[in-house]
């Protein structure tokens, strides 16, 4: 077995030597989870910010699904979006099988359960504070919900990044739909999935290693705007 | 001050989406339902290119096990099918899924095993009294176990040598559920004898001290076919550029490509298009 | 519009019509009855302060009469009209403990005129002289939730204040403050009453009731005990339970002998 150290100069050589493969391997992982995760947002958010600020019969039961959803087995997406997008599928005339298109779809399907369900909380704690204020202000539902959303919103980077979190480090639903086609669909995770699959082993943990520094970057970014914002009180 | 944090951090998103984006969308290509192994043998980065710089066309590989590549392709999700399963391939063109069935090239299936070799294979060619062998010592043996060519021909082989291996599942009999990677990444880490086919064995990065025990059966030859999927069945099949492939893989071209592929100077694939 | 928030020079209006009032007025908890049949009026101008011992149901009284929750039985008339949201908007309440919005100051100030659809020229307007009155002009651009208690309240006031309501809820609005914050408080309550805005505050301090108030309303396990002027029940109350509160005793109906705390 190779050395850690040995894995970390392969991972080192790998970002220092801008391989365009790799580039291109990263930033398609990038706009996949980020596409994804902005839309699982646009989705969520709403969604969760519904549920969290109003009392409606079977609540209870949204909730339980939606914390339930959160659990998806990625393969189980991955096949469904197959299924769906496949060319005998009731979508299949649109062609997006083994395009990034694809991956976005079931990743979003992944990642929304999570953004909805975590907003749905955050915002019932916020609801809680506001909701005697917002009702003397006069305040109607649509300005509660968009009102609780921009208040909530360093809390809700959080969430953000726990989907982001979900998509970037997800392998099973993109390879079904993606196909891991070299220089279409392949990105960080199936590529990993390829080199070990290869016995390129210390290839592909050097691949994970990036992926890592890159969720690394990206949590010390939101988090950094996050601690501003706790000093103004603002979370 | 903080909203324009949120506005810098939204911007930074949309910018990486943008810079990410593709690079002109490639419309004229055609999508090949293929096997692992042929993707891990590294033949298909030497072969396209090739291919594309000649007619223009790319060619988008999804590498899945034969079962697999097979289903997809009958759901119409794939222009081409290049797998290693006769008998399976048959039955496609048999069900109308696919044109015309034509053999590329060979490879052979060996079986590796751990330098112990407890059940005493190696150097032996005559891949019955192996498996007998193998049997009957009980020594652990990792199969794919998913409906692949190799598992398939794994299985005939097996038949041949009249060792039941559904009794020693579980047992000495262990299958891994998983591509060819993954099983000799699984097998070689619990000793265990493997049937794979050469170019994987070749072009495999986590050999340890495996070496081949046993080779050179005919028995053990793998045929590979291509096909072109049915266009009259599934109408999005891109039957011209798709049958261009196939002609040039067939060619005198095409076949001298993949003789010259090789790997630390041995030859991993035999051409034999009639 | 805007003067009115500036303008100290009129109003004590001439006629006593009602405002707000309340008949029958109860409300259910948990099998408990805790506000029992109060009837009340509110009159236009006046400043009525609500009294009792903790737990009586003052805070519960004043956010049934603002239509926070909503009573088990009886009914409250605005302006002889139903309670409705039109009537919610030309009311507003400050808290005990101000709710601040993740925003800053001045957010804080626009949003209650957003939710009012006050836009543009008039809202920058009306958000200035909100800031002056409540002397925060330079903390405008401050997350609100960095300000101390009493730059909090002062804010929570503004933001009552900046949509000219007819009636203005106070729940306490100084149990938590220091004096001299207290002070700016009661200072702006003064200056919402020469604007014309009908005050009714719940307090624990008899020296801000006389201080501020008109009418006195004292409250005792969810009903009325006694009713009017401040001055009057401050200083000869008739009920016993005003009587031992105000003395700084512990009222119990059942036994006579009521302890000196």
């Amino acid at each position: 077995m190779d050395s850690f150290s040995g894995i970390l100069m392969e991972a080192i050589e790998l970002i220092l030597s801008w391989d365009s493969d790799v580039i291109e391997i990263i930033m398609l992982s990038l706009r996949v989870t980020l596409c994804a995760v902005l839309l699982a947002c646009v989705i969520g958010l709403p969604l969760g910010a519904i549920v969290g600020a109003f009392r409606f019969p079977m609540r209870t039961g949204v909730v339980v699904v939606m914390n339930t959803l959160m659990g998806l087995p990625p393969v189980v997406v991955g096949l469904l979006v197959y299924l769906m997008l496949s060319a005998s599928g009731p979508m299949g005339v649109l062609g997006l099988l083994y395009t990034p298109t694809a991956m976005i779809i079931a990743q979003t399907i992944l990642v929304t359960p999570i953004v909805a369900a975590l907003t749905r909380q955050v915002i019932e704690d916020l609801n809680l504070e506001y909701s005697e204020q917002f009702a003397s202000l006069g305040v109607r539902p649509i300005e509660r919900i968009f009102a609780l959303l921009w208040d909530a919103r360093y809390s809700l980077l959080t969430v953000a990044l726990a989907g982001f979190g979900r998509a970037v480090a997800e392998v099973g639903a993109v390879i079904i739909v993606g196909g891991n086609i070299n220089h279409v669909t392949r990105v960080m995770t199936t590529t990993i999935a390829l080199e070990t699959s290869k016995g390129n082993l210390q290839l592909a943990l050097a691949l994970g290693l990036i992926l890592l520094l890159i969720a690394v970057v990206v949590n010390i970014l939101l988090m950094a705007i996050r601690g501003t914002a706790a000093r103004a009180a603002y979370v | 001050m903080f909203r324009r944090n949120f506005i810098a951090l939204a911007t930074a998103g949309l910018f990486a989406l943008g810079v990410a984006g593709p690079a002109a969308a490639q419309d004229d290509f055609i999508i090949v339902q293929s096997t692992t192994s042929t993707q891990n043998s590294g033949l298909f980065d030497y072969m396209l290119p090739m291919f594309q710089k000649e007619t223009g066309i790319e060619v988008r590989v999804v590498a899945v096990g034969t079962g697999q590549a097979i289903k997809n392709a009958a759901n119409g999700d794939g222009d081409v099918l290049f797998v290693h399963a006769k008998a399976s391939e048959e039955q496609f063109v048999a069900d109308g899924d696919g044109v015309e069935r034509s053999d590329v090239m060979y490879n052979d299936f060996v079986i590796v095993g751990p330098p112990s070799d407890p059940a005493g294979v190696a150097g032996m060619s005559d891949v019955a009294a192996a498996m007998v062998k193998i049997s009957d010592a009980g020594a652990a043996f990792a199969s794919r176990g998913d409906d692949s060519g190799t598992h398939k021909a794994e299985l005939r082989l097996w038949k041949d040598a009249g060792v039941d291996v559904a009794a020693a599942s579980g047992g000495w009999y262990r299958e891994t559920g998983s591509g060819m990677g993954g099983t000799l990444n699984t097998g070689t880490g619990m000793d265990a004898y493997i049937m794979t086919d050469r170019a994987t064995w070749i072009s495999f990065g986590n050999k340890g001290d495996y070496q081949i025990a046993v080779e050179g059966d005919a028995k053990m030859f793998n045929q590979y076919g291509i096909i072109l999927v049915n266009p009259e069945k599934h109408s999005n099949v891109k039957a011209e550029q798709g049958q261009k492939f196939i002609d040039w893989v067939l060619s005198e071209a095409g076949q001298a490509v993949i003789a010259d592929y090789k790997i630390d100077g041995q030859q991993l694939f035999f051409p034999n298009a009639k | 519009m805007s003067e009115a928030l500036i303008d100290i020079t009129n109003h004590k209006p001439a006629a006593r019509e009602t405002l707000l009032s309340a008949q029958g007025l109860c409300f259910d908890a948990r099998g408990q009855r805790l506000i029992d049949s109060v009837n009340l009026e509110v009159a236009t101008g006046r400043c009525t302060v609500i009294m009792g011992a903790n737990g009586s149901g003052k805070s519960l009284l004043l956010r049934l009469l603002h239509g926070l929750i909503t009573p088990s039985a009886g009914t409250i008339n605005w302006r002889g009209g139903s309670l409705d949201h039109v009537a919610r908007l030309q009311q507003a309440m400050v808290f005990q403990r101000p709710v601040m919005l993740r925003r800053s100051v001045a957010a804080n100030l626009r949003f209650a005129l957003k939710v009012r659809g006050v836009h543009g020229a008039e809202r920058k307007t009306r958000e200035a002289e909100a800031l002056a009155l409540a002397k925060l002009e330079n903390l405008k651009d401050k997350p609100a939730r960095v300000l101390s208690g009493g730059e909090q309240q002062r804010l929570a006031m503004a933001r009552a204040l900046i949509s000219t309501p007819a009636l203005l809820f106070l729940d306490e609005p100084t149990a938590s403050l220091d004096p001299a914050s207290s002070l700016a408080i009661e200072r702006l309550i003064e200056t919402a009453r020469e604007n014309g805005t009908t005050i009714v505050l719940v307090t624990h301090d008899a020296g801000q009731a006389r201080r501020l108030g008109d009418d006195l309303l004292f409250l005792h396990n969810g009903q009325i005990a006694e009713a009017g002027p401040v001055t009057r029940i401050l200083e000869a109350p008739q009920s016993e339970a005003a009587q031992a509160w105000l003395g700084g005793r512990i009222f119990v109906p059942d036994n006579p002998k009521s302890e000196t705390i």
